[in-house]
């Protein structure tokens, strides 16, 4: 149990987040700090909080826009704040916004605040388009030319392929490898099936469709109302008719000859952002908040890039189940990060495996079963879109939120992120 | 005694410091002008010294102005030649000191304030918030005639001068600076350091370079055939705006005109007398007066013995429609209050936040807002089709359709969301704040906020109170409407409240004319001619013809047949024209064109043949009846002053502020004549024109609304 020297515990208030939107449709005209900005405050109305409580802010986004660099500032200078909340952007990749919670709990659990709101955003539809190296040089030298001939020679060296622009790809810098290389690599380290794969996002799906037909995932959207067009208060990635027979049609993205993951068995590019409230058990008594739920216990792990760049999640699942001294029986929920369905199998299987245990984990038990279930319950990230930065404070609501419905005990959150990175935290209910 | 001039010395250089003793701004006094008059002769004689700055000791203000009470002591035309006089001599003496002055500003340089800076050789001013720089003299109905109409336009360029001199405007310092009023601007910390170092440059014979002037100018103000067009124009677009109300523009025109022609000092001539003209003439008192009245309400707290008012910080709206978005737009505009709508529908609430945004954007567009504030207020609009957000609002203002059950449902929603301390407004233009408060626990918190359309560009509003509501809440509102940007009056929850009351039989009457045969067209072209922004038909229009029907259902429910309109009006209604918004009222509409009276209208109200009514006959008809619904309610304790009748009934109405207002327009012409004329209607024309029984009274014991004024 993780809690301050005064045995306060660090408490999950609630949260919203935007609807998640594929990249190049209805968000596309709002820029990160836009979204990170709206999410926040509809918490801010639906909680009734008065903004001088708040302490700090931490906010992920992976993505960002040399024009807003520190997101996270740009929301605590929202109007509604004061003018003096220190807030700090985070990036872990995929697992940004987990972090950013991560910190506000250490924070709080530290003594160092009480009231923090954390969470992350992604605008996938703007990010940076950046010039060649050698156009940006020119430039540069350019600009500090002191005559106008000098600066004419220099400009006129400019060539045409120097103008190609540069656009940022998902792809490991230490490896080259594009995620979905890699995952196609697990499908096939791990025997994983296209079958099985387009099964997982079949479920996904429907479930995803289910949560928002009975408003349990619209609960949580805080609808955008777009300066032109008409308001949007649903995810529009998720399909509730999709076959099996449809997705099995789709080529192999990665490896068209004898690949596996398709667009239908991964994420989308999405736009979206997430914002969660984070207060001292105490403090939330005393502002008259009724907590969700309480944070137990969270890690991080890294596996080396050019092995299966997604299996962190299972080294750090244990690792956060250890400190909040339960197994993954005792846990009632599961919100796994499903960057593409060959990595939730992948996940999964070392979960269960005596080998994995053994060889990575220096035990003989495995982690545990993984009741499917209790997984994923509202879809995942296959379904409902996946803003990189945002992403983890969806996975905090949405489990928070249905733990209280299904009176459930324990809720465990497990995230793969680029770099060979995994995050896993606990909640509580009491 | 206190000297409100003094001098110190810092080298060859004169430090001239004003700072009028008692008073928290800077004026030009007579006190004042004659301790100058001395100072700047000892100056002139003083070898030793060698160039002035002028600057002052006020913190937030350079000079405001001239004196306005000793130009309201003003008996007679002569006095009048002589103050001005007394202030060109004033002014011309800091230019023709033998040696140069440089005005150095921070706040308000205005009126005979920028008149004497304009004399100086140099003006450097801060570019600070508080630096306001402009000519307001013509929105007192008189001129700038310390040199103002002769410099400005030598200095920045004629157009650019009859921009501000005509209009009365006042500038911030960066326009200011940009159109060349100012020479330089710094940041209020080195303002008399740079000034000093002008007024020393300055004395070793720099000449400051002035900017060129533009193509334009050239061709239009450098030579007389430009100018002449110049001129005309200008002379064309101020009557269009002024529709021959108001002298000052024009006069002005030509002070400018005469200057350019025969020199400064025929010039002087001009703005001297013309100015001794307009200073005692009609409508600049009338202006004055009003001036007068708003600055006196503006400090008004709205209630007596009242407590502080508690600060609105957090706003929310029920209902996102076109009253509650305009509501939402403008207090964030002016106030950057957090705003919070509910409505029913996300589409409902989509579209009030955007229309509230294009006040931000419109404001963005005019430069009235820079792009961070922009960007920074838009972010305090927020919407939801829950009440979620409610519970941190400090100030809750109700604007859903005019329907006493939707109202009274609504207003149990809000508080039983609301904080205990929070006010809780209805925007009702027509139902009595009486009966919906019966629904609420805590009724001294709830009042009306009566906004008019469109808000954002209507300066009115009535706060609404009931017998039960708590000074606490009346003050807070009053101040928040303030801070909003409008004129707030306090309106006692009766029927109709003030404006529209006093509006309806006006209205109401407009609607019989039509009836008797007097063309639509002549109805609205004699109240323009009168000093309304529109006629009467016009504004039925614009109000919408339902809406105006839907009124005076209440007016006739609580006043009887004295408020029934023409059965016209019930007909036209029926038959779904609405006004402009549906492109059908009493004229017809092309989109957003107006295309002429729409003469079906005629069959409606019973005219079958147009009559012949002369101009004056219709003009009284239609204003008389509301001269005496304000003499009404003002009886009723409806407002609790004539000034405030007055003031609401020019700011809410656009009644001819020249006039005063129609319990001033009820002075004037003399209560027992105006009985009278009520009589001789009442005669003709049925009961509705039977005298109030406070004019009556009136007229019997020669009592007048503003007794102690003359």
């Amino acid at each position: 149990m993780s809690a301050d020297r005064n045995g306060h515990r660090v408490a999950v208030i609630g949260g919203c987040r935007t609807p998640f939107c594929k990249a190049g449709t209805s968000l596309k005209a709002l820029t990160s700090v836009q979204l990170a900005r709206h999410a926040t405050v509809e918490l801010l109305h639906r909680y009734e909080l008065d903004g001088a409580v708040v302490d700090e802010m931490y906010f992920g986004e992976v993505v960002a826009s040399p024009l807003a660099p520190n997101l996270a500032r740009e929301v605590s200078l929202l109007p509604q704040f004061p003018r003096d909340i220190p807030a700090a952007s985070v990036n872990r990749a995929c697992a940004s916004a987990n972090t950013a919670i991560a910190i506000g709990h250490d924070q709080i659990v530290g003594g160092r605040a009480a009231v923090v709101i954390a969470g992350g955003a992604e605008s996938l539809s703007d990010i940076p388009i950046l010039h060649s190296r050698r156009f940006s040089d020119i430039l540069l030298k350019a600009s500090r030319a002191r005559t106008m001939a000098a600066r004419a020679k220099l400009l006129l060296s400019v060539r045409p392929r120097d103008l190609i622009p540069v656009t940022p790809a998902i792809a490991e810098p230490s490896t080259g490898e594009s995620m979905g290389q890699s995952a196609e690599k697990m499908a096939k380290l791990n025997g994983i099936t296209r079958r099985e794969q387009d099964e997982w996002s079949i479920v996904s799906h429907r479930r995803a469709h289910e949560g928002t037909a009975d408003g349990r995932l619209v609960d949580e959207i805080a609808p955008v109302f777009p300066d032109a067009g008409e308001p949007v208060d649903r995810d529009n990635g998720i399909r509730a008719d999709t076959t099996i027979e449809q997705l099995a049609k789709l080529n192999p993205a990665f490896d068209r000859k004898y690949g596996s993951v398709t667009a239908g068995n991964s994420s989308p590019l999405t736009d979206g952002a997430s914002a969660v409230l984070l207060m001292r058990a105490d403090r939330a008594q005393s502002l008259g908040y009724a907590p969700l739920a309480f944070i137990r216990s969270h890690a991080v792990a890294a596996v080396d890039p050019g092995w299966q760049l997604l299996m962190g999640p299972a080294i750090a699942v244990p690792r956060a189940l250890d400190q909040a001294g339960i197994t993954l029986k005792d846990v009632g929920l599961i919100e796994m990060h499903e960057a593409f369905a060959s990595q939730v199998l992948s996940n999964i299987q070392a979960f269960e495996s005596a080998a994995w245990a053994c060889e990575h984990l220096g035990r003989s038990e495995p982690i545990g079963e993984v009741n499917r279930d209790a997984l994923n319950v509202m879809g995942g990230s296959i379904a409902i879109g996946h803003p990189f930065g945002a992403t983890g404070g969806r996975l905090t609501i949405t489990l928070a939120n249905e733990m209280v419905r299904r009176d459930v005990q324990f809720g465990l959150i497990s995230v793969c992120a680029q770099g060979g990175m995994g995050f896993a935290m606990v909640l509580e209910r009491t | 005694m206190t000297r409100s001039v003094t001098v110190t010395y810092d080298g060859a250089i004169a430090r001239a410091v004003i700072d009028l003793p008692g008073e928290p701004v800077n004026k030009i006094t007579k006190g004042m002008r004659e301790e100058f008059d001395d100072l700047l002769n000892a100056l002139a004689a003083n070898r030793q010294v060698k160039a002035v700055v002028l600057i002052s000791g006020k913190p937030d203000t350079f000079i405001a102005g001239a004196d306005i009470d000793e130009f309201t002591a003003l008996g007679s035309r002569g006095e009048a030649h002589d103050l001005v006089r007394a202030g060109q001599e004033l002014v011309n003496r800091f230019g023709d000191l033998g040696k140069p002055v440089v005005a150095a500003i921070h706040g308000a340089c205005l009126g005979g304030g920028l008149e004497t800076a304009l004399a100086c050789a140099y003006r450097v001013a801060t570019d600070d918030d508080k630096t306001k720089l402009g000519l307001p003299e013509v929105q007192l109905g008189i001129i700038p005639a310390a040199g103002g109409c002769q410099r400005l336009p030598r200095l920045i360029g004629v157009q650019a001068a009859l921009d501000i001199i005509l209009a009365g405007t006042t500038l911030p310092a960066v326009p200011a600076y940009r159109r060349g009023l100012v020479d330089e601007l710094v940041h209020p910390t080195i303002l008399e350091r740079v000034a000093f170092d002008a007024a020393r440059r300055l004395a070793d014979g720099w000449r400051p370079k002035r900017r060129r002037a533009t193509v334009r100018e050239l061709v239009l103000e450098r030579n007389p055939a430009g100018r002449g067009l110049l001129f005309s124009m200008a002379a064309k677009q101020v009557r269009k705006r002024t529709g021959g109300h108001y002298p000052a523009p024009l006069a002005a025109l030509r002070a400018v005109q005469q200057g350019l022609r025969y020199g400064i000092e025929a010039g002087l001539d001009m703005e001297a007398a013309l100015f001794a003209e307009l200073a005692v003439g009609d409508v600049s008192r009338e202006l004055v007066r009003i001036f007068f009245a708003t600055t006196a309400l503006k400090k008004d707290p709205g209630a007596s013995d009242a407590p502080e008012p508690r600060a609105v910080n957090r706003l929310a709206i029920a209902g996102a429609g076109f009253m509650g978005s305009g509501i939402g737009g403008t207090a964030v505009a002016h106030a950057a209050v957090d705003v919070r709508f509910r409505d029913a529908n996300l589409a409902a609430v989509g579209k009030g936040l955007t229309a509230a945004r294009r006040i931000l954007d419109q404001r963005l567009k005019r430069r009235r807002m820079t792009r961070p504030e922009h960007t920074r207020r838009v972010a305090l609009l927020s919407g939801a089709t829950d009440w979620s957000g409610f519970g941190r609002a400090d100030l809750v203002i109700e604007a859903v359709p005019e329907d006493l059950d939707i109202k009274r449902e609504v207003f149990r929603l809000i508080e039983g969301r609301v904080a205990p301390d929070a006010i809780i407004a209805s925007n009702t233009s027509t139902i009595p704040i009486e009966r919906i408060a019966t629904v609420t626990e805590h009724s001294e918190r709830v009042l009306g906020m009566h906004f008019f359309s469109p808000v954002e560009k209507m300066p009115l509003l009535e706060v609404i109170v009931t017998d039960r509501t708590a000074p606490w809440a009346t003050v807070s509102a009053v101040e928040f409407g303030r801070r909003m940007g409008k004129t707030v009056v306090v309106v006692r929850d009766h029927p109709g409240f003030w404006v529209n009351r006093i509006l309806a039989p006006y209205l109401n009457e407009s609607g019989r004319l039509i009836g008797e045969g007097v063309p639509i067209d002549q109805i609205d072209r004699v109240m323009k001619a009168f000093g309304f922004p529109v006629g009467p038909l016009t504004l039925i229009d614009e109000i919408g013809l339902d809406v105006g029907h839907k009124a005076s259902h209440v007016l006739v429910g609580a006043f009887g047949d004295r408020m029934r309109p023409a059965d016209g009006l019930a007909a036209l209604v029926a038959d779904g024209r609405l006004g402009r918004k549906n492109g059908r009222g009493f004229y017809r509409y092309e989109g957003s064109k107006r295309r002429g009276v729409d003469h079906s209208v005629y069959a409606a109200f019973g005219a079958s043949t147009p009559a012949e009514v002369a101009d004056g006959e219709v003009e009284r008809r239609l204003v008389y009846p509301m001269l005496n619904e304000a003499a009404r309610a003002l009886d009723d304790g409806v407002v609790r002053c004539a000034r405030d009748g007055d003031i609401a009934a020019i700011f809410g109405i656009g009644f001819p502020p020249f006039l005063g207002g129609p319990l001033r327009y009820l002075d004037r012409v003399g209560i027992d004549q105006a009985v009278q004329t009520l009589e001789g209607f009442r005669r003709l024309h049925g009961e509705r024109f039977a005298p109030a029984p406070s004019l009556a009274r009136m007229a019997a014991d020669g009592s007048r609304f503003y007794p102690t004024t003359s």
